[in-house]
């Protein structure tokens, strides 16, 4: 291995020379200027912090119930956004909910963004035979609608938050593949990864050095506006009694619990609905800026 | 060094191709069916790369000088053939792959997607040493060592990345790279077409000067006739996945043999505008490379043609010293004579 002769024996230090901006330096630059983008961070860094600090900031217990105080008109005394159809107060279950809403949009997606872009960079690199094995099978679970393939998954392995993140997982994996397969199959073919295999290099250097900085970027930006569906379908399951279990706070379940109330208080009815809303279209409005700042042609 | 790792002696050659063959199967048809056509682009190549010398090739688009050189930079593999490099098999126990690439390397066309968008020009540079090995310090001294020699000074271009560079300042660097693992073959794949005139004057000149300077054969692909009579000592001439012509840049320039190469130099814009070219020296467009001619395969456009050639495949023979030509008229006792009525004009 220690064949090549050095050019210059001289191990000195190697002064570093003044380095351009990275790409990603450059893609903050950029998305930082994007007012948009920087409107939907805030909203969603101040959901975040709120659902993190919960404990702290609830106004009331979120599980005490009391048969005298439900459904109460948002700006009560006492409960600024009114109580549920048990009496609880709406505020503090909201605060709480955010936990596990944000958890099973964010969660799903990273785990899938993991598994999704191994199998499509993998797929997309060899090529070949064991690119058509992984493709078609995944494939198969493309072919499903992704509700449905969520409900099926779930309501196959039962009620329960970690069955419904691994359905959600599930349902995602198929879709971040296909985007990793086929920008993958761009690089390889681009003539920067011919030069690397001509200078010897293994497949897994090539892939570590060449293929995932031009790969994960794009694969990130799909991945991050599949948050929004995957907490959508989360509160849907948890909506059909298969995600999130009562008393457990979730904006989807009590968009669920609620709605026998849609007609006496409405607005109640729709505060969790409300949240689930801005915190997808944050989500994407973030993941269209990034896209955006991403695509500018150097 | 240099001498050490010349295994076979000066008069080996320093790559030796041979019946070198690549069909491109077509998509689409049956997919178990027992003859799908396919593209037959390198069909039974023979030439050798003498050492130290530049050996130039040119010929139409699409006669398979590019699948050539991915071919013999192994990136694609041949369907048959082989290539002896420097005595040894390539692929062969004494002569790996890897150990093959480590001598062998190659400057693309596209200056801007041979470069990963992605990297800074010096650990593009340094990646192969790296690989091979070399500690990531040296390779980095190794690369802005490189990055001087190709007249681009590494306090300004070191940590740039691709496309801070000009389209001449990115061909610098690939050829940096290739230099990178101190190769003793350079192909060089249509490596100045991209460039501007100046630009390319520059480049090719420091081709020559890196020649000398370390001691490099070169294969250079071009279909810029002039710059292959500037830059070669020797001209091979493809047409249609074959090579029909081969001889030292004197002998293809001066005196060519097959009607293909004349053709092709008559195609040449002159300098002297009395001697202006009024008549197409070559109709039509190439045939289709998915089912070629039979006999020789220029045939169908060449002027000399007689009946025997639509008939027998030319063999390669030798028209004079150092000069070979796969043509019926040259071939002896073929049947096939020079028609002298048919006034051969060499470009002038």
């Amino acid at each position: 291995m220690s064949a090549i002769a050095p050019l210059v024996t001289a191990a000195v230090a190697v002064p570093a020379f003044k380095r351009s901006r990275g790409h990603w330096a450059n893609v903050a630059a950029r998305i930082v200027r994007n007012p948009m983008a920087m409107v939907a961070a805030l909203v969603l860094l101040s959901l975040i912090f709120i659902a993190l600090a919960a404990p702290w900031l609830m106004p009331a217990d979120p599980f005490a119930t009391s048969m005298f105080a439900r459904l109460k008109p948002i700006g009560s005394v006492g409960h600024l956004l009114g109580t549920d159809e048990l009496g609880r107060d709406l505020l503090s279950r909201l605060m709480l909910g955010g936990r596990l809403s944000l958890f099973m949009g964010i969660t799903p997606v990273l785990l899938a963004f993991v598994l999704g872009s191994s199998l499509g960079i993998v797929a997309g690199y060899a090529g070949g035979l064991l690119n058509t094995a992984i493709m078609r099978t995944i494939d198969v679970l493309y072919a499903f609608p992704s509700v449905l393939l969520a409900i099926a998954l779930s309501g196959a392995l039962g009620a329960g938050i970690l069955n419904a993140l691994i359905s959600l997982t599930v349902v995602f994996i198929p879709q971040i593949a296909r985007i990793a397969e086929s920008v993958t199959t761009q690089v390889r073919r681009s003539d920067y990864v011919d030069a690397a295999r001509a200078s010897g290099a293994s497949a897994f250097a090539i892939v570590r050095a060449h293929v995932l900085g031009n790969v994960l970027g794009p694969i990130f930006v799909y991945s991050t506006s599949l948050i929004s569906v995957s907490m959508i379908l989360a509160s849907g399951l948890s909506f059909l009694g298969l995600g999130v279990k009562p008393p457990q706070p979730e904006w989807g379940l009590m968009l669920n619990t609620l709605r026998t109330a849609i007609y006496s208080q409405p607005w109640i009815a729709a505060l969790p609905g409300a949240f689930i809303f801005v915190t997808s279209v944050s989500f994407n409005m973030l993941s269209d800026g990034l896209r955006a700042a991403m695509e500018v042609k150097q | 060094m240099k001498s050490k790792r010349d295994i076979g002696g000066p008069r080996q050659p320093l790559l030796q191709v041979s019946e070198l063959r690549k069909y491109f199967p077509l998509k689409g048809g049956l997919p178990f069916a027992a003859n799908k056509s396919a593209v037959r682009a390198v069909d039974g190549v023979n030439f050798d790369i003498l050492k130290g010398e530049t050996l130039g090739v040119v010929g139409e688009s699409g006669c398979g000088k590019s699948t050539t050189a991915r071919l013999l930079m192994q990136l694609i593999e041949q369907d048959s053939g082989e290539l002896v490099f420097d005595g040894e098999t390539v692929g062969s126990r004494a002569l790996p792959l890897r150990q093959f690439r480590r001598q062998t390397q190659m400057v693309f066309q596209d200056s801007y997607a041979s470069l990963n968008p992605r990297m800074t020009i010096e650990d593009s540079i340094a990646f192969a040493p790296i690989v091979h090995g070399l500690p990531k310090r040296q390779a980095i001294t190794r690369a802005r060592d490189l990055l001087a020699r190709v007249g681009l000074e590494p306090e300004r271009f070191a940590g740039r990345y691709p496309h801070e560079l000009s389209g001449g300042q990115r061909q610098r660097v690939n050829i940096a790279r290739a230099l990178a693992l101190e190769p003793r073959l350079v192909i060089l794949d249509e490596a100045v077409s991209a460039l501007d005139k100046s630009v390319e004057a520059q480049v090719l000149n420091l081709l020559l000067d890196l020649k000398q300077e370390f001691g490099l054969t070169y294969l250079f692909i071009s279909h810029d006739l002039n710059v292959v009579r500037y830059i070669s000592d020797r001209v091979l001439v493809m047409y249609l996945g074959q090579v029909v012509e081969i001889g030292s840049a004197d002998q293809v320039f001066d005196t060519p043999k097959h009607p293909y190469t004349v053709a092709l130099l008559q195609s040449m814009p002159s300098m002297n505008p009395l001697q202006r070219t009024t008549v197409a020296p070559l109709a039509g467009d190439p045939p289709n490379p998915i089912n070629p001619p039979s006999g020789c395969r220029f045939h169908t456009r060449c002027s000399h043609a007689q009946a025997l050639c639509a008939q027998r495949a030319p063999l390669f023979a030798s028209a004079e010293k150092g000069h070979s030509v796969a043509c019926l008229r040259y071939e002896a006792g073929s049947g096939v004579h020079f028609n002298h009525n048919h006034v051969e004009v060499a470009h002038g």
